[in-house]
């Protein structure tokens, strides 16, 4: 739908014409309803603490429990190289950004089939949807990252001049989730079974990002094909800012940035072509 | 329609809405498109079929600034349609629609409440949806809660509420919210009689403020109340517009010949979607007439086809009557049945020996489910407009109907005989 408005708001004018396939994304529109995407975000975040026992525990739990699952499996028994760090720092510092990741995409790519109410009886930019639910994983990350203090301090790990680099990293999970989610999401509303393939795939994904092993492992030649992978390189920088004995590999951060603006961008540019007819078939 | 000489609102040029209908219009599973796509690629499927409806075409009107316009017409005939394209939450197919000033749409209450926050959060939140700022909402936090009179239970989380209080809440969020253009549908259906007042009230004076108001409803008496201007739609055009006096006439006596004493209602549009459909209603049937005329002192007879799709452990039938202009004049609920397996098809004959209701033009409304007035009601399936019939003045052996009379003004209810002794 193509709206034109001029200010001042009392005589502010919407024009409804027919879509054109491809519309550019509307910034002032967004800006607009800019108050909305806090409150859903928020919404989100209220209701999933309020709806659970264990509320905010639950943020820790799930990265915890894994590092415990895959040091006993992956530490012990395979016996995988974690960089000279002990095992379960190595892999929670991994974890950390890729359940942040996985847990926004997979909320994002159901959040607009879980609000078709909201949909089918009200406007507002529908990308809002998606990109709430990045925003409400934040919360959870920053609650798992006490978590990551809690388990340097007691493996005697300290970090290096990179952990400033620490704070640069959500963001670029976070742009990551937005365009994986807006994909997924406007997907999930046209093909209602990918619900089924979306935890499927995020296993795959994760088992294809250097989580539960390192990024050394693939020999320097080939490296950057990690890169391709929104996600590689940000799990392994993530790491590196943590780990002293590790520096962040920049090439393979700024490819991976660059494939996660690459995959925000199709993301964005898909969900705008679909989003007109969500109302019509959700 | 703009003969007040005031600025356009709100115009609407060719205005056409198409929906892709049909198992072939969309692939609704990955699946199903993968298969189409490797039968395509190797030269198998024909060219898919796509069965469209037209929801609307072809609409023009204005609306001047300050205008209270109606828009009416039956099921199926556009009017949500039409709503949704003003609403922007659907773009049109064809056409061009123009708005002058901030647009704000109630075409349900409570949408975006959430039950697990409390009514404080959901008043936030659902103000914030319907397109208020924080600060607005903030400024008119005190008159939403008085209006609504749920001031005692603000912090608790609105799944405790009453469905009474919950609707309170939903529409006193609704009705603060000021824009220039309101688009409204039917949600005055809602709540107890007395708030539905207070709500007419409410829109009354929006409309005293110079705002535009286009408002849909099956409710003749209230758009009759609310709007000065009536728009008509048929089948997704308009088939009338002007004075709401004369639209609405027009389109009462149009209902004259859609006569019939059979209704497959199996596909009908339901009011309520989410419902079980535990029982599913199929057929809707007037008994014991060939043509939907009874006479004045004939029985009421339905006969009701049900599917059963889940096994319930009892079923029971209510029919709510209502003049054709909306307005509810009784409901019935039948004594319970049980024994339905799943997969069954049943046939029912509901009879009211004595409806006594005055010649016009009536409505029901059919639904099953269980429980009753008494006891807590919870419905499978409902289905609105299921069966008119008119009620003839005269009595069954008066063949021309002509002896018998009944004013207007005397209501809706024929009571019985009254007894009546000499005192003094």
């Amino acid at each position: 739908m193509v709206v034109s408005r001029t200010a001042p708001a009392s005589q502010a004018r919407t024009v409804l014409v027919p879509a054109r396939s491809w519309a550019a994304l509307d910034l002032g529109e967004l800006w607009r309803h800019r108050e909305l995407l806090l409150f859903l975000a928020w919404r989100d975040v209220k209701v999933r603490y309020k709806q659970t026992v264990l509320g905010g525990l639950w943020a820790v739990l799930q990265p915890a429990l894994m590092m415990v699952v895959f040091t006993i499996i992956f530490g012990r028994y395979a016996g995988i190289d974690s960089e000279g760090a002990p095992y379960e720092v190595f892999s929670y510092a991994g974890l950390l950004p890729w359940v942040y990741f996985q847990g926004a995409t997979t909320h994002g790519a159901n959040s607009l089939v879980a609000n078709a109410r909201l949909i089918t009886k009200t406007y507002f930019p529908r990308l809002y949807l998606p990109m709430a639910s990045t925003m409400a994983a934040v919360l959870d990350y920053a609650i798992a990252l006490l978590l990551l203090a809690v388990l340097m301090a007691v493996f005697g790990v300290v970090p290096d001049a990179e952990l400033a680099c620490l704070p640069l990293l959500l963001p670029l999970a976070l742009l990551a989730a937005a365009g994986a989610g807006a994909l997924l999401g406007a997907l999930n509303v046209e093909y209602r079974d990918l619900r089924y393939v979306t935890p499927f795939l995020m296993q795959l994904w994760m088992f294809a990002t250097p989580v539960i092993w390192p990024a050394t492992g693939v020999p320097e030649g080939r490296r950057w094909l990690l890169g391709l992978n929104p996600m590689g390189g940000i799990v392994d920088a993530h790491r590196a800012a943590v780990l002293p004995g590790k520096s962040i590999d920049w090439s393979l951060l700024g490819l991976s940035a660059a494939t996660s603006l690459l995959l925000l961008a199709v993301g964005l540019l898909y969900f705008r072509r679909v989003e007109r007819s969500f109302a019509d078939v959700i | 329609m703009s003969s007040s000489g005031a600025p356009a609102a709100i115009v609407v040029d060719g205005l056409a809405k198409r929906f892709t209908l049909g198992e072939r219009g969309r692939h609704r599973t990955l699946r199903d498109a993968l298969t189409l796509g490797v039968r395509r690629g190797l030269g198998l499927a024909s060219p898919a079929k796509v069965e469209t409806l037209w929801a609307l075409e072809d609409v023009s009107f204005e609306v001047p600034r300050g205008a209270v316009l109606g828009v009416i017409g039956r099921n199926g005939a556009g009017k949500s349609t039409l709503l949704k394209v003003l609403s922007r939450i659907t773009a049109p197919t064809r056409g061009r629609v123009e708005l002058v000033g901030r647009v704000g749409s109630m075409l349900e209450v409570g949408t975006g409440f959430h039950p697990e926050l409390t009514g404080r959060e959901n008043i936030f939140l659902n103000g914030a949806v319907l397109g208020m700022k924080r600060v607005e909402i903030a400024a008119k936090f005190d008159e939403i809660v008085d209006f609504a009179e749920v001031a005692a239970f603000l912090d608790t989380p609105v799944k405790r509420y009453s469905s009474g209080m919950y609707v309170r809440l939903a529409f006193s969020v609704a009705a603060h919210l000021e824009p220039e253009i309101l688009l409204v549908d039917e949600v005055l259906a809602v709540g107890d009689a007395a708030f539905q007042k207070k709500c007419l009230g409410r829109m009354g004076t929006a409309a005293g403020e110079g705002r535009t108001v286009l408002f849909v409803s099956h409710n003749m008496a209230a758009v009759q109340e609310l709007t000065t201007t009536g728009l008509w739609l048929e089948g997704g055009r308009i088939a009338g517009q002007g004075p709401t006096g004369e639209v609405v006439q027009r389109y009462l006596s149009s209902f004259q010949d859609s006569a019939g004493t059979v209704r497959d209602v199996a596909d009908a549009p339901r009011p309520f979607p989410q419902l079980s459909r535990a029982i599913e209603l199929q057929r809707v049937e007037l008994a014991g007439v060939e043509t939907p005329l009874l006479a004045a002192d004939r029985e009421l007879a339905l006969c009701l086809t049900v599917r059963c799709r889940e096994a319930v452990p009892e079923l029971r039938f209510g029919v709510t009557v209502a003049r054709i202009d909306g307005v509810a004049v009784g409901t019935l609920f039948s004594p319970a049945q049980a024994g339905l397996r799943p997969g069954d098809q049943a046939r029912f004959r509901v009879a009211l020996a004595e409806p006594r209701l005055a010649p016009g033009t009536y409505t029901c409304a059919v639904s099953v489910g269980t429980g009753d007035g008494q006891t807590r009601r919870r419905e499978f399936d409902v289905v609105r407009d299921a069966m008119q019939f008119q009620v003839l003045a005269g009595r069954e052996d008066d063949a021309d109907g002509v002896a018998g009379e009944w004013h207007a003004s005397w209501g809706v209810v024929r009571f019985p005989d009254p007894a009546i002794e000499r005192l003094a």
